[in-house]
């Protein structure tokens, strides 16, 4: 793989136009290119490729951009788009739809604050907003990790066995306008690595069919169903993807879930994005110290990948949860996840699930604010109310 | 014989009108081959259109004019989609995506941009409803119609919501009763005719159910040509419009008769040819069908006036740039 020196941004749109043409010699590529901050480079970048069989379409909004990529993918083309905050929630009901039609579309959420009040940074809270929607979600923690998930997750969505729609997200700026050394990998590594896309249950002239009409509750429900098989089968997809990974780029990213020091840790810290990679640093310092800590990065956010969790978490008895997005009435969107994985049985366990809210808004996670909350973290016996761990004005 | 309500609230038999159709200011005759009735029909048995429904007599009309050619149909969450029936059958004989209501321009971008770049020629074709088209799909259409994307979009205007029982829309016209306009819509009806035309699309036009062989003429026209090409179709629907199922085809030919519906055709945005002038029906022959006409808000002098002012500008365009 050459190595290059990229922007997220770049990098996000460079791997979306690699995965496009790799698609040459089956139905081509397409997908819709609308800007909002901190994606807008992406974007452009498409538009500027000159695909071999493929267009981006301008378009006048999200809901359209996405509504392109939908009726794309049914006329049996490789589909993908990008986009933010308020653009992903104006997008919401074609998104819905995407994951309802299942159609393999890739689209890149560069994490951005939702609004009003305006706000540009990051914050994981617009695409948190999606989990329903019937999509793969994935949260990057740098530059190397994004352009990996990026082809995985093709690979994945398009995998006759799953054919669900998927999300890969990036920390806004701070990955998404910043550079890095990454392996890019070539357009005949890629076409390599990914098979023609297909979409059995694309448009056909010869066979009428309606995509998306009417269905009564019985056929509903046994819709929703097999979107819930498909989504249990990805683990193991994912596992088969990551071989194939390695045979062809000759080294092997990690999967769902990343440990660190987690084997006999007392205390577990769950994170992802680039608040992993501050974090890793932290644990690792304080492992040097002495202290029973280990954390885990949470790559793969939808399916929730509860098993393998419980497995990584093991008899730690202190699971504190980074949050940089917040659900109002509840709390951090990743902590209900982890609580629910435990199912309620914490509490008998004895074992201490505590939320941190941080960074919200864009608001740095600095070593110094992930050691308090690892001090906190330690110095609990019981769970408390979600800690917020606000930047000081 | 059928029974409606008058404009004075009265009920009395609808009286048959003996008009003939005017003839059409172009008159192309279609060649016995063009004529052929495809076998496998666009609308088939089973769907779950009203009797009487514009939608059906134009699709059938549709298929008509493209023969044995399939279409790719995008079609959004109106009634439109709610005529397929439920899964896994559907009584469209064209592949269909249900798309979102505001979206279905959109997805048949994406669906002509793929098919294109593959070669094949297929039309694509949106089936709207003018609740998709006028009001929350404007946004879409208009970039559709902007980038002159390679689709035929076919709005069949019923003046109202049909499917969520019977609202209004900016396409219902002024004075008419619907479920959010009890005492009649105080708004003028919208011209997306002139919007569309504004757009500068190869090709737009308005198609009559009671005007056959110029329905076909146009949608073979538009299948012609490339581009953005917008159809506007005035389809009766009786349960919204409070009139009989039997009497559609006659309402449309009073509606082009006394000069609310003209029949005409777009080149370019520019070029304007008017296909059917009025004549032969009255305004009051067309609105006393209907109960939906029978609010206090109705004003004939008005809607009169609106006729007038309406084919003072289309002739003038005609004048000024013949097609
Ligand atoms: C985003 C969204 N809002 C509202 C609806 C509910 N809805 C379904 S059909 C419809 C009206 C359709 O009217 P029109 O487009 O004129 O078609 P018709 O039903 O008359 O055929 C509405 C409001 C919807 N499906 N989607
Ligand atoms: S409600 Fe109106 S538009 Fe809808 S199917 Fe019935 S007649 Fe047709």
């Amino acid at each position: 793989m050459p190595r290059t020196l990229l922007t997220g941004n770049h990098a996000a749109g460079r791997v979306l136009a690699l995965a496009g043409e790799a698609n040459r010699a089956a139905r081509g590529c397409c997908g819709g290119a609308y800007p909002i901050t901190p994606q807008t480079e992406i974007i452009e970048y498409l538009r500027g490729v000159n695909f071999t069989r493929g267009r981006i379409v301008p378009v006048e909004s999200e809901h359209s951009a996405m509504a392109v990529c939908i009726g794309a993918a049914l006329a049996g083309a490789r589909a993908f788009t990008a986009s933010s905050a308020n653009g992903l929630s104006y997008m919401t009901e074609n998104v819905f739809a995407a994951g309802y039609y299942r159609l393999p579309i890739v689209m890149i959420a560069v994490n951005r604050t939702l609004g009003p009040p305006w706000n540009i940074w990051v914050d994981q809270g617009d695409s948190l907003a999606l989990r329903d929607a019937a999509w793969l979600q994935f949260y990057t923690e740098a530059h190397q990790d994004l352009v990996d998930t990026i082809l995985l997750a093709f690979r994945v969505a398009e995998d006759a066995r799953v054919l669900l729609p998927a999300m890969v997200a990036l920390d806004g700026f701070v990955v998404s306008h910043t550079q890095m050394v990454v392996d890019l990998p070539t357009q005949e590594q890629v076409d390599a690595f990914l098979p023609p896309c297909r979409v059995p249950h694309a448009l056909r002239a010869d066979h009428p069919a309606t995509v998306g009409g009417l269905t009564w509750p019985a056929e509903t429900a046994h819709h929703r169903r097999e979107i819930q098989e498909a989504m249990e089968r990805v683990p193991a997809v994912l596992e088969e993807a990551l071989d194939a990974f390695e045979r062809c780029f000759g080294r092997r990213p990690s999967g769902a879930l990343a440990e660190t020091q987690t084997e006999d840790a007392e205390t577990v810290l769950i994170s992802c994005n680039t608040m992993s990679r501050t974090l890793r640093d932290v644990i690792r310092a304080r492992r040097e110290a002495g202290e029973k800590v280990g954390m885990i990065n949470c790559k793969l956010f939808r399916p929730f990948p509860r098993q393998a969790l419980l497995d990584s978490i093991g008899q730690a008895t202190r699971v504190g949860v980074l949050d940089r997005n917040h659900s109002p009435g509840s709390g951090g969107v990743f902590w209900q996840e982890v609580a629910a994985t435990f199912g309620g049985t914490a509490q008998r366990d004895g074992r201490v699930i505590q939320d941190y809210i941080v960074g919200l808004g864009g608001g740095d996670v600095t070593p110094a604010v992930l050691n308090e909350v690892v001090d906190d973290l330690r110095r609990r016996n019981h769970a408390a109310a979600p800690v917020w761990r606000e930047v000081a004005l | 014989m059928s029974r409606t309500v008058s404009s004075t609230g009265r009920v009395t038999p609808c009286e048959h009108l003996d008009v003939a159709e005017p003839p059409p200011a172009v008159v192309v005759q279609p060649s016995a081959d063009e004529l052929h009735i495809p076998t496998e029909l666009i609308l088939r048995p089973g769907n779950t259109n009203c009797a009487g429904c514009g939608m059906s007599l134009g699709l059938q009309l549709l298929k008509q004019a493209l023969g044995d050619e399939t279409p790719y149909m995008s079609i959004p969450a109106c009634c439109g989609i709610v005529t397929a029936g439920a899964f896994p059958t559907s009584a469209y004989g064209a592949p269909v995506a249900a798309s979102t209501f505001a979206s279905a321009a959109a997805v048949a971008c994406g669906i002509s941009t793929v098919l294109r770049q593959n070669g094949d020629d297929h039309p694509v074709i949106c089936w709207a409803g003018d609740g998709g088209t006028y009001d929350i799909g404007m946004a879409t259409i208009s970039a559709a119609a902007e980038r002159n994307d390679d689709i035929i979009y076919i709005c069949y205007d019923n003046e109202i919501y049909g499917n969520t029982g019977g609202q209004r829309s900016s396409a219902t016209p002024q004075g008419v009763a619907t479920s959010t306009t009890p005492r009649g819509k105080p708004e003028r009806k919208k011209d997306i005719m002139r919007i569309m035309a504004a757009h500068g699309i190869p090709y737009a036009a308005t198609l009559s159910v009671a005007h056959r062989d110029d329905f076909l003429r146009k949608v073979r026209t538009a299948r012609s040509l490339t581009g953005f090409r917008f159809l506007l179709l005035l389809s009766p629907c009786p349960t919204g419009w409070k009139s009989e199922p039997d009497e559609s085809v006659e309402l449309v030919r009073r509606a082009v008769g006394c000069g609310l519906f003209p029949l005409f055709e777009v080149f370019d945005g520019m070029r304007y040819r008017i296909n059917v002038r009025p004549g032969g029906a009255t305004l009051e022959q067309y609105t006393s069908c209907q109960r939906r006409y029978t609010s206090a808000a109705i004003d004939a002098a008005t809607i009169r006036a609106g006729i007038d002012e309406q084919w003072k500008w289309l002739d003038a365009q005609c004048r000024a740039f013949p097609a």
